[in-house]
């Protein structure tokens, strides 16, 4: 069960951007590229050799490994559905949250490792969104903890087989904020957007411009597999509403995700930079009242 | 009272001797009074030798009263003493004396940017030179410095730009062009072929081929003192208005992209496509290149053309104004471009901006109306589009409003066009390269390009050869507006202030 929950996992992580780029492409009118052309692509960075600057030190290059490495680790806590994931303890999301940050970290110092002014620009906004995002995702998880009375993802989901009818908007709404937070890591439009050219806007793309080859690989499947997780918890949150089975919670999370990122990439501008913060504070803000929501709910002062 | 000639533009050259020569101490008395007002702004201004004499020819424009007023003052050519500086008062003279002082070493004391402006070094401080370019500077311990460049990474042009930055928001930019020396100028000079030169003048910059090609056409007409047949205006007219419309399009299409608005950006390229595709239908060549010549034209209009034209540009407006109307109320776009890199009507004065971008800030510079030529002088009476907010989305609804009001007088054009030659067997003549043009005489060409207002100066020798070409890109004085707009935004922003302008590079490295 265990290896089919990390096989679930990664099919969702190569899925979704391509319907991602499906999407898009239909709203656009065009017929798009393949399904799985990020797979061929990926397949030339690895086959890549690397050119390092001569600025940068060590640092720069275990990097792209430290965020592959944090993002595969991170995925290995999440349950898909009903499986059980390979990795789970108590307070394990709290691990899961915190591996993240030390991807996002090891990548921040990289870029300003190579000294670059582009590079430098992208690193603080990456670290203060990071920073801004962190709340949001705490008190998600908190939320969902204070309804299941665990705290490891693989036992909540199990006990969410108990869940109350009553909880559903809680759910609901925790996969709403859950995926918002989707956008703001994955840097989607419209925080950030993965398809622009111009260096002084961008965020994370901005961070990886001196990677080639077998690193440049390493962050983009390390960028698939946090989006697949973040995208899965969601899942896992409406599907425990319905019924709670490995092959709905898939089905959710490469829909809701893919739908949802490649209908507001066609038909929505990017955020002011400065309005970003607002953006994400508004998402932290919706996570406090639907943990509130779900405190009230679980005093039982109505029902 | 000083003297000028006055002309206007549609009137045949000028004879070199017939234009008043004044003091240096009487045109910047002059000029400083004249420029104060935002009625006159420099159409050029410039240096030539004439054995051991520097001439400096200005033509002042009025926008009033559809004058063109030339003036100029001579130098012993060794004579180095300083003038003082007409950039002091009204900054926008830098661009022209700039160029005066890096050609010929004239100086201009307490010029208050003294910087190379195309050349690769300043010709009286050789030190001074495009590799140290004195870029400006500001100390402090919060701020930092982005420097952007020297090549453009999209377009793979050349320019630089210097940021300097506290976090986020700029505080200054400065942008330093100048480093493709093409000397096209020259090459106008050194060969009498009137077909390479008019191909030349396509080549100036390429997004303007059609208006750069009439302005050139224009200034060789005014020199062979041949009347043009009527029907030229007609189809020059329509020329420059589908140029105008692909161009606007494609800037529609561009802020669209940079906003990371994917339907507006897949929907303007679509209808870019599809009004280059119509020029490229009319004359073979999706820029309008072979399209203008001077006394005649290879590509005749034909009613089959006319009605392909005007049915497609039909089209073209239909679907463009969803587009502008989508982008008009999509509450993402408007908090993008509203409020964004504004530059107020006073700066833009100041700097003497023209076109489109002058036209958002509320400074109403269209050549059209002000100094009409050709069809714009009889069929069309133009009412430019102004706007007074000055910000990104002015500009592109100037922009936006622009196109359909383009496409409104092609329409025009083209059913006068009909009406008065489809009939005629022969509609127009082949193009004349051999036409003898006036010695000794000063032409200019003076067109509203999409950009904004283009303007070529030809000079002849005794013999009727041209001794000199001065060229003037709209982008020459824009590139301060966009120095501008930037001042106080985010550094995030700066991609779409620009392309709000979309000024040119080459157009300013001639």
């Amino acid at each position: 069960m265990t290896i089919l929950n990390i096989i679930l996992l990664l099919v969702v992580a190569v899925t979704i951007p391509g319907l991602i780029n499906r999407t898009r492409a239909r709203l656009a009118g065009r017929n798009g590229i393949r399904f799985m052309q990020h797979l061929y692509d990926l397949r030339l960075l690895l086959r890549k050799g690397a050119v390092y600057s001569t600025t940068t030190s060590a640092l720069f290059r275990i990097a792209p490994s430290i965020y592959l490495a944090a993002a595969i680790v991170a995925s290995l806590f999440i349950p898909v559905g009903n499986l059980s994931p390979l990795i789970s303890f108590d307070g394990d999301l709290i691990a899961f949250a915190y591996t993240l940050a030390l991807g996002r970290v090891a990548l921040v110092l990289a870029a300003m490792d190579t000294g670059s002014s582009f590079e430098g620009m992208g690193a603080s906004r990456e670290a203060l969104y990071g920073a801004l995002v962190e709340p949001a995702l705490m008190l998600i998880f908190a939320t969902l903890a204070l309804l299941s009375g665990c705290t490891s993802f693989a036992d909540i989901f199990a006990a969410g087989a108990t869940f109350d009818l009553r909880y559903a908007i809680v759910l609901l709404l925790a996969a709403y904020v859950l995926v918002k937070i989707v956008f703001t890591e994955s840097g989607r439009v419209p925080v950030d957007d993965p398809r622009t050219h111009l260096e002084l806007t961008m965020i994370h793309e901005v961070m990886c411009l001196d990677y080639c080859g077998v690193d440049l690989a390493m962050i983009k499947m390390a960028g698939w597999l946090k989006t697949a997780s973040l995208a899965m918890l969601a899942a896992n949150a409406v599907a425990a509403m319905i019924q709670l089975c490995w092959w709905l919670a898939v089905l959710l999370a490469v829909l809701i995700t893919g739908l949802a990122i490649g209908i507001v990439e066609s038909t929505q501008a990017r955020n002011k930079l400065m309005r970003n913060t607002t953006f994400i504070l508004a998402i932290a803000t919706m996570a406090a009242l639907v943990f509130f929501t779900g405190y009230l709910l679980q005093l039982k002062l109505v029902f | 009272m000083m003297k000028y000639y006055i002309t206007d533009n549609t009137a045949a050259s000028v004879l070199l001797e017939e234009i008043p020569e004044v003091s240096y101490a009487d045109f910047y008395a002059d000029l400083s009074e004249k420029l104060a007002d935002p009625r006159y702004h420099l159409a050029h201004y410039f240096a030539l030798p004439q054995g051991d004499r520097m001439v400096f020819y200005c033509l002042l424009l009025d926008d009033n009263s559809s004058q063109v007023m030339i003036t100029s003052y001579a130098l012993n050519y060794y004579d180095d003493t300083e003038l003082p500086s007409l950039t002091a008062l009204h900054p926008q003279v830098h661009p022209f004396e700039r160029d005066i002082t890096e050609r010929y070493g004239v100086r201009f004391g307490n010029m208050p940017w003294p910087k190379p402006l195309r050349f690769p070094f300043d010709r009286y401080d050789r030190n001074s030179s495009m590799d140290n370019f004195p870029f400006y500077k500001m100390e402090g311990k919060s701020l930092h410095e982005v420097n952007v460049g020297p090549i453009h990474a999209g377009i793979i042009e050349p320019g630089a730009f210097r940021f300097i930055c506290s976090g986020e928001q700029v505080l200054h930019l400065e942008i330093a062009l100048g480093y493709q020396h093409r000397g096209v100028e020259q090459a106008f000079v050194s060969t009498n072929n009137r077909l390479r030169q008019i191909c030349l003048a396509e080549a100036i910059a390429g997004d303007s081929a059609i208006a750069h090609a009439t302005a050139f056409a224009e200034a060789i007409e005014k020199l062979s003192g041949q009347d043009r047949p009527v029907q030229l205006d007609c189809e020059r007219g329509v020329a420059l208005e589908l140029e105008r419309m692909a161009m606007q399009i494609a800037d529609t299409g561009a802020l669209s992209m940079d906003v990371g608005y994917q339907l507006g950006q897949v929907a303007c390229e679509a209808l870019r496509t599809m009004t280059i595709n119509t020029t490229q239908a009319w004359c073979g060549n999706r820029f309008g290149k072979g399209l203008i010549r001077p006394h005649g034209t290879n590509h005749p209009l034909t009613t089959q053309k006319s009605e392909m034209i005007r049915r497609n540009v039909a089209e073209i407006a239909r679907r463009y104004d969803e587009v502008r109307q989508d982008i008009k109320s999509s509450p993402s776009l408007l908090a993008r471009f509203e409020e964004c890199g504004i530059v107020a009507r006073d700066q833009m004065a100041a700097i003497g901006g023209v076109g489109q971008a002058a036209r958002a800030s509320g400074v109403c510079r269209d050549i059209r109306t002000s100094h009409p030529w050709g069809v714009y002088a009889q069929d069309i009476s133009h009412k430019p589009i102004t706007k007074t907010q000055g910000d990104v989305m002015a500009r592109l609804m100037v922009r936006s409003r622009e196109i359909l009001q383009s496409a409104g007088y092609i329409d025009r054009l083209l059913s006068i066009y009909d009406q008065k030659y489809a009939s005629e067997l022969s509609p127009c003549d082949k193009p004349d390269y051999t036409a003898p043009l006036s010695a000794s005489s000063l032409a200019f060409g003076l067109v509203e390009g999409w950009r904004g207002e283009i303007c070529h100066v030809l000079v002849t020798d005794a013999e009727g050869k041209i001794a000199a070409s001065r060229i003037k890109d709209p982008s020459l004085h824009n590139w301060m507006a966009l120095a501008l707009a930037v001042r106080g935004e985010g550094i995030s922003d700066f991609p779409i202030c620009n392309k709000s302008f979309n000024l040119s590079y080459c157009g300013n490295d001639l």
